[in-house]
């Protein structure tokens, strides 16, 4: 055996497979990973997903994976040792009609980057649709962090670009929230990563 | 700069603009890809609770009060990685149509039977030996408005995690000899044709079941580590 499988896309029915809360099922991956005991700054992100026409994108699927608020990842290679285990890290949300998706999650803390150097806290973000052949990898910075403008990979994206992988900061009744829209083409186009 | 897991392999996946697939035009990006080097948080992988899957969740068959229509089938195969290293304990979920070829989703309008004993989804982790077997039924063929005339050939939908964000694939498993694979824009995106065969699994008369179910073997490959040490 030689070679790995081909990516495929998800299709426009992935739902009762991948979320199937919404057709009655038990889901086992949520769009919030917070947990009773997890520490750390509660936040919300919510966007919408967009066509090269503008259009919004009704049958497609976010998925997120971050450490957390300590900048410690679940998982064996973390890095830094104990793992917040109250905090699975990985997150799945739908799509609805109106192409809105959400998480509810915790600031995560920072994590190291290629050259060691710590990089400004971010979330890395794998969107699925329709028309997707493979699925689309992207992060979330956050508008209201200083280490964003020392960040390595920030720095590998054009300047007049880097504005599309910034989620920006709206209090809302005492919660905080990061609106983080995603256009797969067009004018805004987020920038996506060859990882 | 360090890339862990070796880009070569990812020539394998198709191209995001595959005009013959048309819903690509409009949701492909058009800028270029940034290439990103590989960070903890692209070398550590999904952490999700793997103890909420409960037995019998690899049985699609036994969902509901009764046997679903059509030809009950077992499809199993081993989760490697380039380097033909098995990865165990990694989470496997499928979804697919019915045997008269529709799906529970509302969306689809294809004037087929739903079957009320199939719902089409199902999910397991590999074990120590990175091996997974599901219970299903043959999934039917559909027809799509792609182009004129276009029906996609019969597969089942998997996707999977490995140990790594990087790892993350979803692909589509297919039948050996199904006429429909010629015609599919799908199943033909991979440039190549040899990748693209890798997606059709074998018929596995060794682990058919006398009297009860025939099988399909499908391995898959997730993307191998490099000797590359990861910086800590």
């Amino acid at each position: 055996m030689s070679g790995i499988t081909p990516s495929s896309t998800v299709g426009p029915y992935f739902l009762y497979g991948l979320v199937p809360s919404t057709y009655g099922g038990t889901d086992i991956i949520f769009n919030s990973l917070l947990t009773p005991d997890v520490s750390g700054e509660r936040i919300r992100i919510e966007g919408r997903i967009f066509d090269g026409d503008g259009a919004v994108i009704p049958d497609a699927m976010v998925e997120t994976w971050q450490a957390d608020a300590e900048g410690k990842l679940n998982h064996a290679a973390g890095a830094k040792a104990g793992a917040n285990t109250a905090f699975k890290g990985f997150g799945r949300a739908p799509t609805n009609a109106e192409g809105d998706y959400s998480f509810d999650t915790i600031r995560p803390g920072s994590v190291a980057g290629p050259d060691g150097k710590p990089q400004a806290p971010h979330i890395a973000v794998n969107v699925f649709a329709r028309g997707v052949l493979r699925h689309l990898t992207t992060r979330i910075y956050f508008s209201d962090e200083k280490a964003n403008a020392e960040d390595a990979i920030l720095g590998l994206v054009p300047a007049d670009r880097r504005d599309t992988l910034i989620a920006n900061r709206h209090d809302r009744d005492g919660a905080i929230v990061y609106r983080f829209d995603i256009h797969l083409q067009g004018d805004n186009e987020t920038v996506f990563f060859e990882a | 700069m360090s890339i862990v897991y070796p880009s070569a392999s990812l020539r394998a996946h198709p191209r995001y603009d595959f005009e013959k697939y048309r819903s690509t035009a409009k949701r492909s990006p058009k800028q270029p890809l940034i290439i990103l080097p590989h960070t903890l948080s692209e070398l550590t992988g999904p952490a999700y609770g793997h103890g909420a899957i409960r037995a019998g969740d690899e049985d699609l068959t036994r969902q509901h009060a009764g046997e679903p229509q059509g030809e009950r089938i077992i499809v199993h195969g081993h989760v490697l990685d380039e380097d033909a290293r098995p990865i165990p304990d990694t989470l496997i979920e499928i979804w697919q149509c019915n045997a008269s070829g529709r799906y529970i989703h509302v969306v689809d309008q294809h004037p087929a039977p739903i079957d009320p004993n199939f719902t089409g989804a199902g999910r397991c982790v590999t074990d120590a030996d990175g091996h997974y077997k599901f219970v299903t039924i043959k999934p039917g063929a559909y027809p799509w408005r792609n182009h004129h005339n276009a029906w996609r050939p019969a597969h089942i939908h998997l996707s999977l995690f490995g140990n790594a964000f990087v790892q993350r694939l979803v692909t589509q498993m297919y039948f050996p000899n199904d006429p429909l694979c010629a015609f599919d824009p799908i199943f033909n995106a991979p440039e190549d044709a040899a990748v693209a065969a890798r997606q059709v699994a074998s018929f596995d008369l060794d682990a058919t079941v006398p009297e009860w179910a025939l099988a399909y073997r499908f391995d898959i490959v997730l993307r191998g580590r490099n000797a590359t040490p990861m910086e800590h």
